[in-house]
């Protein structure tokens, strides 16, 4: 009976992993998500995957680092990920902040400079 | 010192200022300087207000931000305007009354004369016709003590708005200028600049109708944000030029 049961999260943990890298590919191919911001799910996707397939791995690496109780190990790893990744947000959306501003104040100029008929563009 | 007529932009930034604008810009039309030509620019800041309407129907000169900027993209658009259209002077004048245009010879004078290339209009050389809130006068406090730490250069009254810039100092605002709250901020970075910066006592009224854009319970946040902006922009131009 353990054996089984065992065997049902495993199967589980690997359809949700291909269900979560499934959506990231449906949502490039939508055009939802930009090919450079799905790198790092994708990678995480096929983290997953690797996970589940995988059983032992989990527990090699925690041995290996010296973790003693290894699921929290994963939550190291992915606090680590989701921060560098929110920075890495945080950089995009300033930079965006940068360019919507310029933007703007050209468009500004422009309509000015359609108006009055002085400018080409 | 200039000879012949200096071309003077001023920039007026609105947001909302409907019953505020045109009375502000009908003053403006009555004030004559010696060898000045005078042109306002109002940059109307994406007002929900009836603030675009009644300046297309007073055929001021205006520019319009499709999207809401904030007070430094738009005094920003302000000065890439003189800058492009070769202004001498450009000066900052807020669009909701605070600032009277009868004072306006008194901030252009040092920069016409060349004693200096960014004036401020202050409120606290003398002490006429301005109260202000105590947390505003601690702030005050603490940036002229910031600016004078980092820089050496004194401005009593850092937060005010109506300012004067010189051509050279203009061409400076139009490359950089900060978004939120940039008045204490811009002087450090006038400062770095090599500019000269002055100050000059005005009269300033209370707002004539509106909302400040700094009430007591956004100052702290105030504070904090612009003292951490001067900061930053202190080591990025102390040590990437």
């Amino acid at each position: 009976m353990d054996k089984i049961y065992s065997y049902r999260i495993q199967i589980v943990a690997i359809l949700a992993a291909l269900f979560f890298f499934g959506t990231i590919v449906r949502l490039i191919i939508k055009g939802k998500l930009r090919t450079e911001y799905s790198f790092i799910w994708m990678a995480m996707g096929l983290l997953f995957l690797l996970f589940s397939v995988w059983r032992s791995l989990l527990d090699t690496l925690a041995h290996f680092f010296g973790v003693y109780y290894a699921p929290s190990l994963i939550f190291i790893f992915f606090f680590f990920m989701i921060f560098i990744f929110l920075i890495h947000l945080s950089v995009v959306n300033s930079r965006q902040h940068e360019e919507i501003k310029k933007l703007t104040q050209e468009i500004a100029l422009m309509k000015k400079k359609l108006e009055s008929g002085s400018g080409s563009i | 010192m200039k000879t012949g007529i200096n071309k003077i932009l001023i920039v007026i930034p609105c947001y909302n200022e409907q019953d505020n604008i045109l009375p502000l810009l009908g003053e403006l039309t009555k004030i004559n300087i010696e060898n000045c030509e005078i042109t306002p620019l109002v940059v109307n800041d994406a007002s929900t207000d009836d603030t675009q309407n009644r300046l297309k129907s007073s055929g001021v000169l205006f520019l319009e931000n499709v999207v809401n900027l904030g007070i430094g993209g738009t005094v920003q658009l302000g000065f890439i305007y003189a800058a492009e259209n070769g202004f001498d002077i450009a000066v900052q004048m807020d669009g909701d009354g605070q600032h009277p245009p009868s004072e306006l010879h008194k901030i252009i004078a040092p920069v016409i004369k060349g004693d200096a290339q960014m004036v401020i209009g202050s409120r606290f050389i003398s002490q006429t016709g301005f109260k202000s809130t105590f947390l505003r006068r601690v702030g005050i406090r603490f940036f002229y003590r910031l600016n004078k730490w980092l820089t050496g250069v004194e401005v009593k009254d850092s937060t005010s708005g109506y300012r004067a810039y010189n051509a050279q100092a203009i061409r400076l605002a139009a490359d950089y200028y900060p978004d939120e709250y940039p008045e204490p901020e811009m002087i450090l970075y006038l400062a770095h600049k090599q500019v000269k910066i002055a100050e000059v006592a005005v009269n300033m009224n209370d707002r004539a109708s509106g909302v400040s854009s700094i009430n007591s319970f956004r100052s702290v946040y105030y504070m904090f944000k612009v003292s951490l902006n001067i900061l930053f922009l202190h080591l990025k131009l102390k040590f990437n030029g």
